[in-house]
């Protein structure tokens, strides 16, 4: 099915960021196979070659690594698995901040409404 | 380079459809030729397809210059309905196989069946909807290093283009053709495309990488398309 993709972002770039929230959050297992680029390509509606893209850009960060002949695999490596991790939360950290700011608050406020917010989701 | 235009020009009567265009598409690419109503996109496409000659100018497939055997080379999707309305679904694909040597009567028949079209059906029992599956079919069969697509959405439901976008991923052959779609649906393409191509009352107003595009000025084809035509209306 046709995605809909943000205007100001390369879509490669897009789905390499939808891939790697799959595969943090855990839909995507460590080791695991992704589509050829061609069903890749069919399942989100885009263009073959921005697929391709899409899995060089990760190769070169080692989130996947293409098999010669097999495909293309999420990495079993931890080390980068935890990097992913962090740096999706700081990518998220990131828009939180820049919004609070916006709004007028200080980073004192920013901690305080957090953990607010986070005492009355555990009670 | 696959198709090239070199410095064309294609009058109808005193108006100009085309003024001294060049381009050049490459093979394994898709390419959208873009523009409002009237811009030329289809006389393109015409050109290219050796069913109009230009006044001006040089239009070349694969090195030969464009004559009326280049459909040899070439598929064609027109933007109108175009076939027999007393013909049944198969007897539309055989009529395809007896007119083209590289007609793929084989991929036809499993396209039919995943677009859900009965053979024994008559055309004029098909829907619009169906009707345009049957036209993609009929040009996604053909084995052509060009595929040259019309308008392949106009007037189809959201459903069905889910489903031509599908079949032209699933079914264009990367490593020999080189597929141009002209459209004034942008959104719909964009995500498919390689390259987007503004054409503008006869002109060319731009070409761009659709990737780079967003990479460099961080713009859609759409939010291009409307900025660059917006400019060209401002100075008209």
């Amino acid at each position: 099915m046709t995605k809909d993709f943000q205007a100001s972002k390369p879509i490669y770039i897009q789905i390499a960021d939808q891939l790697s929230s799959q595969i943090v959050r855990g839909e995507i297992s460590a080791g695991e196979k992704l589509p050829s680029v061609r069903e890749m390509a069919i399942q989100s509606g885009v263009n073959p070659n921005t697929i391709q893209r899409t899995y060089s850009e990760m190769e070169r960060m080692g989130i996947v690594e293409t098999k010669r002949g097999q495909g293309t695999f999420v990495t079993e490596n931890e080390q980068v698995l935890k990097a992913l991790k962090l740096r999706l939360q700081t990518d998220i950290i990131g828009v939180f901040v820049q919004n609070m700011k916006e709004l007028g608050f200080s980073q004192e406020e920013m901690i305080e409404g957090i953990q607010q917010y986070c005492r009355r989701e555990q009670a | 380079m696959t198709v090239k235009l070199s410095n064309v020009s294609k009058r109808y009567g005193k108006d100009f459809s085309l003024k001294n265009v060049s381009l050049a598409f490459e093979t394994g690419k898709i390419y959208g030729l873009l523009g409002p109503n009237g811009s030329g996109k289809s006389t393109t496409l015409k050109l290219i397809a050796g069913l109009v000659y230009p006044n001006g100018g040089k239009v070349e497939v694969d090195n030969e210059e464009v004559t009326r055997k280049i459909c040899r080379k070439v598929a064609y999707l027109t933007e109108l309905d175009m076939f027999y309305p007393s013909f049944t679904v198969g007897e539309m694909v055989e009529f395809y196989v007896s007119q083209f040597a590289d007609f793929d009567p084989k991929k036809a028949e499993q396209l039919l069946q995943e677009m859900k079209l009965d053979p024994g059906k008559k055309i004029k029992q098909l829907s619009k909807g169906n009707r345009g599956r049957l036209k993609l079919v009929l040009a996604l069969s053909r084995k052509s290093q060009v595929l040259l697509l019309d308008e392949p959405f106009s007037g189809l439901d959201p459903m069905v283009r889910d489903s031509i976008v599908k079949s032209l991923l699933s079914y264009i052959n990367f490593d020999e053709q080189t597929v141009i779609i002209a459209t004034h649906e942008i959104d719909e393409i964009e995500p498919l495309l390689d390259e987007a191509i503004v054409i503008f009352y006869g002109d060319i107003i731009g070409q761009k990488n659709v990737e780079t595009l967003r990479e460099e000025e961080g713009l859609s084809v759409l939010e291009w398309f409307k900025s660059t035509a917006a400019q060209m209306e401002g100075k008209k």
